[in-house]
C-alpha cells in the first residue's frame, strides 16, 4: 500500500486529530477495567509475601487462616512446584537452571516481596485476612543488594545452582575503539555512573480474574495483558494445558508502559486456585505490592567509560563496561542486554564502540521491560558523555551535538551494529527545541542570575525510540531461541448490516488504538469514521493475533496499522468481488467511497455496502457460486516488518525498522540552598515520520516526558542494606504531580520512514529524553565544581553536586 | 453487619456493612459504580475521588458507615440527562486530556469541585487544585488545557 492508494478515494481522517473513540466511555465512568467487572460466585486471592530478601522457607502453617470466616483454600510452593513446569528462560548456560515459579521456587525466597502463598477467600476482606493469618518460618539467608557487589567472589548467591550472579555475559566491540582511545586528540574517562532503578508505575496495579469452565477444561484470563499470546505461551507451557483451551481477554486497560507483560506468573497462581476450588479467582494487586514486584525498569552501573574525541569535536567512539541489575529473577531479562544495542550509535555518528555487558541477579524485585527499555539506559550514558566532554574540553554543547549528530543527508544511516536508522533531522529538531525555549534568553538569564543564590542550567536531551523489533536479537543473547522477525495480525468484517467492525492484534492501554484503526481503515472504506467499530482491548479467540502480537516497543503505528491496511485491502478485494458480480463489471473498476461500492467511470452505478453484505450473508443465490464460496467478509492479514537474521559472530545486523527522534531542551533554577530543582521551561520535538493522528502523538509525547521527568527528580526504587525497597507506596515514591510541572512546549518535524507502509514510525515510549536533558540542565547550572554521573538527581544530590560531588571520577586523559 | 442508606447519584442505595468496608469498596463491589477507582492504598493518587454531601473526598479515606444518611457523587452522574458528556467532559475529549482513562473519573470530579469553587482559574490554581489527583499517562498538561477551557465556555 502506497501513501497514493491511501488517498484514493479520499483522505479525509487519516493524520487528521480526530477525537478519540474510547473518550466517551470513559468520561462517562463506563469503562471496564481489570477489577470493575462484576462476575458471580467470585473469589479474591491475596498473596502472602516474604519479608526477607533472602531466606529460606522452614515452615507454612495455614491452619489459622482456615479459621477465618469465607477462607476457600490456598495454595503452597510444594503444590506449585508438582503442578507446573517453571517459566521458560531466554538466557543460555549457565544461568536456564534458574528456576522461576509462581510462588517462591526451591523452598527459597529471593526478594522482599515475593509470593510465597496464594490464599482464596470470599471476599477481599476474608482473603486479607486469612493471608494475615498464615505463618512462615525463614531462615534468612546473605543477601546482596548492589550489582557491583553481586559481581565479586565471595557473594551471596541469589540462585546457588547456577554458581554465580551473572544471567548474562557479552562483550560487544564494533570498529577500533583501542585504536581510537590511543590516537584520539582528547581522551575523556569516567570511572563510574548509574542510571537509577524507577518505573512507570500505571495507575492502575496488576489484575486478573480467572474462570476456570470445566465442561470443557478451559481457562479464560481477563487483565492486563500487553503480549497475550506470549502470555497464552507461557502459561500453555507453566499450567501444562492445551493454549487452545487458554483464554485471554483484556478489556480497559490502566497502563503498562511495558511493565505488565508478566501477568502471567500470578495469573498462573490464580488458574491453580480456580480449578482447585471451582469459582472464578480474581487478583487485583495493591499499589505497594506493584511497587515490591510489578516491574522495575533496569538499574545500570557504567564503569571505567572512555570516550574518545578529536580536537575539531568530533568524537570517535567510546567504551565501558555495564553492569545491569535485573533484579532477583530473568522473566523478561536479560534481554535488555540486546535491546540496547538498536540504538548502539545513540543519535550520533560513533564509528567505533566496545561494551561489555553483564547482567547481574541480586535480591531486589524483578526488571520488566518498561518505556525506553534499556535502550534509555544507553543514550543516557551517551547524552551524558557528550555533555561532560563539552564541558571538559570547552566545547558548545549545542554546536558539539549538531557536529556528531547523524546528518539528514545520511539516512537511510548504518550504524556501527548494522542497525538502519531509517530518517530523521536531527539539528532542524534541535533548533526547534532551543526556540521553545527562548535558547539566547535562557542564556541571558542565566548571566543575570550567577551570584544570586539561583543558578540556571540548560539541557539538551537527544534520543531515539527505536520501534518494530526485529526479535531475531533475542539470538545474540541465546542462538537457540527460535524467534525472528516480526509480525502483527488484524481482522476485518462487514457484519451482515454493512457496519464495518476491527480487530488488531495489538492491545492498547491508553495510546488510542481505536480511534487510529478507524481512522485507517474508513479511508480505506470510504465510510464515515463513526461507521467503523474497534473491538476494545484484546481476545485471544478472534483469531486477531500473531505470536508477537501486543503493545510494547514502540511499533503500533508501524505493524498494527499496516496490518490492519492489509486485511482491508483483502476486504475491499470481496467487497469488489461482490459489487462486480451485481453491477457486471470487472472487480478492478470498483471504488469505494461514500458508504457505497462503485464503478469508478461511472459512480451512478453504486451498491451500498449494506447491501454487499446483504447479499453476501443472506442471498448467495444472486452470486455466481464461485464468489459466493470466496467471499466470507471477514478478512484477516499478517504484516510481516523485512527483516533478516543478523550474524551471530559480529553481533551485526538490523535490529529495529524504524527510529523515531525526541528532542527536549529545558531550562531549570536550581536553589543554592535548598538544591531544589525547579523547571521554568520545557520543550520536546517529536520526529515519527508521517502522523496518523498529531493528537495522539503529543499526547504520547506529554506522558512520556512526565515519566522522564519524574524519574530523574523524584522516583526512586532504592533498597536499604537489608533488602528492604524503601519506596513502597506514592508516598515514598512520589510520582509527579500536575503542580511539580510546567506546561510544555511543543513542535514536530516530519520524515516519512522509507521502510514503513504510510512513512509512520512507531513512537510512545520516548527513549527518556527528560533523564538525559535534565542530567545536562543541572550539570549545566553546577559548572563542572560537581559532575552529574547519576540519573537520579534529588535536592540531596544537588546539594551535593554544588558541594563537589563526584568531580574526581571524571579525568581528561589529552 | 451494618446497614446504611446512601443517595449516590442521585438514586437511594440501601447497603449492609462491615464496619471497615472503605466507602470506595461499596461504591464499587456493591452497587458497581465504576467511577471511583483505587490506584494506591494510601490515599495519594485520587482516582477514587467523589464529592460526599458536596465535599470533595478520597473515597478510599472514608468509611461506607459514615456515609450512611449522607449523598455521595460519582463521575457516573456527570454527563448530561440524555446521556451527552456535560461541558467539563466535552473539553477533557476536545483537548485529549485522558489517555487509559483510569485516573479520569477522579480528574473531572476534582475539577468540577475546583470550576464551582469560584477560584480563578489559573494555570498555577488549576495545577494546585490537582495536586491530589495521579495521571501517569498524560503529563497533565491537557488536563489542565481541559479545565481551564471548560471554565472560559462556562457562561
Amino acid at each position: 500500500m502506497t501513501s497514493d492508494q491511501l488517498t484514493r478515494p479520499a483522505v479525509r481522517f487519516t493524520g487528521k486529530p480526530m477525537p478519540r473513540k474510547e473518550d466517551d466511555r470513559l468520561l462517562k465512568a463506563q469503562g471496564e477495567f481489570g477489577d470493575d467487572t462484576p462476575v458471580a460466585h467470585l473469589a479474591y486471592v491475596v498473596f502472602v509475601r516474604s519479608p526477607y530478601a533472602h531466606a529460606r522457607i522452614t515452615s507454612i502453617d495455614v491452619s489459622a487462616a482456615e479459621r477465618v470466616d469465607g477462607y476457600l483454600g490456598c495454595l503452597l510452593p510444594d503444590e506449585v512446584e508438582q503442578l507446573t513446569e517453571p517459566y521458560v528462560e531466554l538466557q543460555g548456560p549457565p544461568a536456564d537452571v534458574e528456576v522461576d515459579r509462581c510462588l517462591a521456587s526451591g523452598g527459597v525466597v529471593r526478594f522482599s516481596g515475593e509470593p510465597v502463598v496464594a490464599v482464596a477467600a470470599s471476599s477481599r476482606e476474608a482473603a486479607r485476612d486469612a493471608a494475615a493469618a498464615v505463618v512462615v518460618d525463614y531462615t534468612p539467608l546473605p543477601h546482596v543488594v548492589d550489582a557491583r557487589s553481586a559481581v565479586l567472589p565471595d557473594a551471596p548467591q541469589v540462585h546457588e545452582q547456577i554458581g554465580s550472579n551473572v544471567a548474562f555475559d557479552a562483550l560487544y566491540d564494533w570498529g577500533d575503539i583501542d585504536f581510537a582511545l590511543e590516537n584520539a586528540d582528547h581522551v575523556i574517562e569516567v570511572d563510574e555512573l548509574h542510571f537509577h532503578r524507577f518505573s512507570s508505575t500505571p495507575l492502575e496495579c496488576g489484575v486478573v480474574t480467572v474462570e476456570y469452565d470445566a465442561g470443557v477444561d478451559t481457562f479464560t484470563f481477563t487483565g492486563g495483558f500487553a503480549t497475550p499470546q506470549l502470555a497464552t505461551f507461557n502459561l500453555a507451557v507453566a499450567l501444562r494445558h492445551p493454549a487452545n483451551r487458554l483464554r485471554v481477554l483484556s478489556k480497559d486497560f490502566g497502563g503498562s508502559f511495558g511493565v505488565k507483560l508478566n501477568t502471567h506468573i500470578p495469573a498462573t497462581a490464580a488458574a491453580l486456585l480456580a480449578r482447585k476450588l471451582g469459582r472464578p479467582m480474581r487478583w487485583t494487586e495493591t499499589r505497594s505490592e506493584h511497587h515490591l514486584m510489578g516491574g522495575h525498569g533496569n538499574e545500570r552501573w557504567f564503569r571505567d567509560v572512555k570516550m574518545a574525541v578529536q580536537s575539531d569535536g568530533t568524537v570517535l567512539g567510546l567504551s565501558y563496561d555495564a553492569l545491569d541489575d535485573v533484579g532477583a529473577y530473568t522473566r523478561y531479562e536479560p534481554l535488555g542486554g540486546v535491546i540496547w544495542t538498536q540504538v548502539a550509535n545513540a543519535c550520533y555518528q560513533l564509528k567505533h564502540l566496545k561494551v561489555r555487558y553483564r547482567s547481574i541477579y541480586t535480591n531486589k524485585g524483578p526488571v520488566h521491560p518498561n518505556r525506553g527499555y534499556s535502550r534509555m539506559q544507553h543514550m543516557w550514558l551517551v547524552e551524558r558523555m557528550m555533555d561532560i566532554a563539552a564541558h571538559k574540553l570547552g566545547f558548545d554543547p549545542v554546536e558539539f551535538r549538531l557536529r556528531n549528530y547523524v546528518q539528514p543527508d545520511q539516512y537511510p544511516y548504518t550504524t556501527v551494529n548494522g542497525c538502519v536508522y531509517d530518517s530523521g533531522d536531527l539539528p532542524l529538531s534541535l533548533r526547534k527545541a532551543l526556540d521553545l525555549i527562548d535558547y539566547p534568553g535562557a542564556r541571558r538569564l542565566q548571566r543575570e542570575l550567577a551570584g544570586t543564590g539561583k543558578r540556571i542550567g540548560i539541557g539538551i536531551g537527544s534520543t531515539l525510540d527505536s520501534g518494530t523489533n526485529n526479535f531475531a536479537q533475542a539470538r545474540l543473547l541465546n542462538a537457540h531461541l527460535p524467534f525472528g522477525g516480526n509480525t502483527e495480525g488484524a481482522l476485518v468484517r462487514l457484519g451482515a448490516d454493512g457496519s464495518v467492525y476491527a480487530t488488531t492484534g495489538g492491545v492498547a492501554f491508553g495510546q488510542g488504538h481505536e480511534t487510529t484503526v478507524a481512522q485507517v481503515v474508513a479511508d480505506m472504506l470510504g465510510v464515515a469514521y463513526d461507521h467503523v467499530h474497534v473491538q476494545r482491548g484484546s481476545d485471544s479467540s478472534l483469531s486477531a493475533q500473531t505470536g508477537f502480537s501486543g503493545s510494547y516497543a514502540s511499533q503500533f503505528a508501524v505493524t498494527g496499522i499496516a496490518a490492519m491496511i492489509n486485511a482491508t485491502k483483502r476486504l475491499i478485494r470481496e467487497i469488489s468481488l461482490v459489487a462486480s458480480s451485481v453491477l457486471k463489471c470487472e472487480p478492478e473498476e470498483i471504488e469505494l467511497a461514500d458508504g457505497a461500492a462503485r464503478v469508478r467511470t461511472d459512480p451512478e452505478r453504486a451498491l451500498p455496502l449494506a447491501a454487499v453484505a446483504g447479499i453476501v450473508h443472506f442471498s448467495p443465490v444472486d452470486l455466481p457460486p464461485e464468489v459466493a464460496e470466496e467471499v466470507g467478509l471477514v478478512a484477516r492479514s499478517v504484516y510481516r516488518a523485512p527483516f533478516e537474521l543478523p550474524d551471530l559472530d559480529r553481533k551485526y545486523g538490523n535490529l529495529t525498522l524504524t527510529y523515531a527522534t525526541q528532542i527536549h531542551a529545558c531550562v531549570v533554577e536550581i536553589d543554592e540552598e535548598t538544591g531544589h530543582t525547579k523547571l521554568l521551561r520545557y520543550a520536546m520535538v517529536d520526529d515519527c515520520g508521517t502522523p496518523i493522528n498529531p493528537m495522539v502523538i503529543e499526547g504520547q509525547v506529554h506522558g512520556a516526558t512526565v515519566h522522564g521527568i519524574s524519574a530523574a527528580l523524584f522516583e526512586h526504587f532504592a533498597y536499604d542494606e537489608h533488602g528492604q525497597l524503601a519506596a513502597g507506596n506514592f508516598y515514598d515514591y512520589h510520582a509527579a504531580t500536575a503542580l511539580d510541572l510546567p506546561s510544555f512546549g511543543y513542535d514536530s518535524v516530519v520524515s516519512p520512514s522509507p521502510f514503513t507502509p504510510i512513512g509512520a514510525k512507531g513512537m510512545g515510549e520516548g527513549g527518556g529524553a527528560p533523564l538525559h536533558a535534565l542530567s545536562a540542565a543541572i550539570q549545566d547550572a553546577i559548572g563542572t565544581q560537581g559532575m552529574v554521573l547519576a540519573s537520579f538527581n534529588p535536592p540531596e544530590r544537588v546539594l551535593q553536586l554544588l558541594r563537589g560531588l563526584d568531580a574526581e571520577k571524571v579525568q581528561v586523559l589529552r | 453487619m451494618t446497614e446504611i442508606n446512601v443517595i449516590v447519584d442521585g438514586k437511594q442505595e440501601t447497603g449492609a456493612v462491615q464496619d471497615r468496608t472503605l466507602l470506595v469498596h461499596w461504591l464499587r463491589d456493591s452497587l458497581d459504580k465504576r467511577g471511583p477507582k483505587i490506584g494506591c492504598d494510601t490515599g495519594n493518587c485520587g482516582a477514587c475521588t467523589v464529592r460526599w454531601d458536596g465535599q470533595l473526598v478520597k473515597s478510599c479515606m472514608v468509611l461506607a458507615v459514615q456515609a450512611d444518611g449522607g449523598t455521595v457523587e460519582t463521575a457516573a452522574s456527570l454527563s448530561e440527562e440524555d446521556g451527552s458528556l456535560n461541558r467539563l467532559q466535552q473539553c477533557f475529549k476536545d483537548h485529549h486530556a485522558l489517555q487509559c482513562g483510569y485516573c479520569t473519573s477522579g480528574m473531572l470530579m476534582t475539577a468540577t469541585d475546583f470550576l464551582c469553587s469560584g477560584e480563578p482559574v489559573t494555570e498555577e490554581a488549576t495545577r494546585r487544585a490537582l495536586k491530589g489527583n495521579v495521571c501517569r499517562c498524560t503529563g497533565y498538561h491537557n488536563i489542565v488545557r481541559a479545565i481551564r477551557a471548560a471554565a472560559e465556555e462556562t457562561p
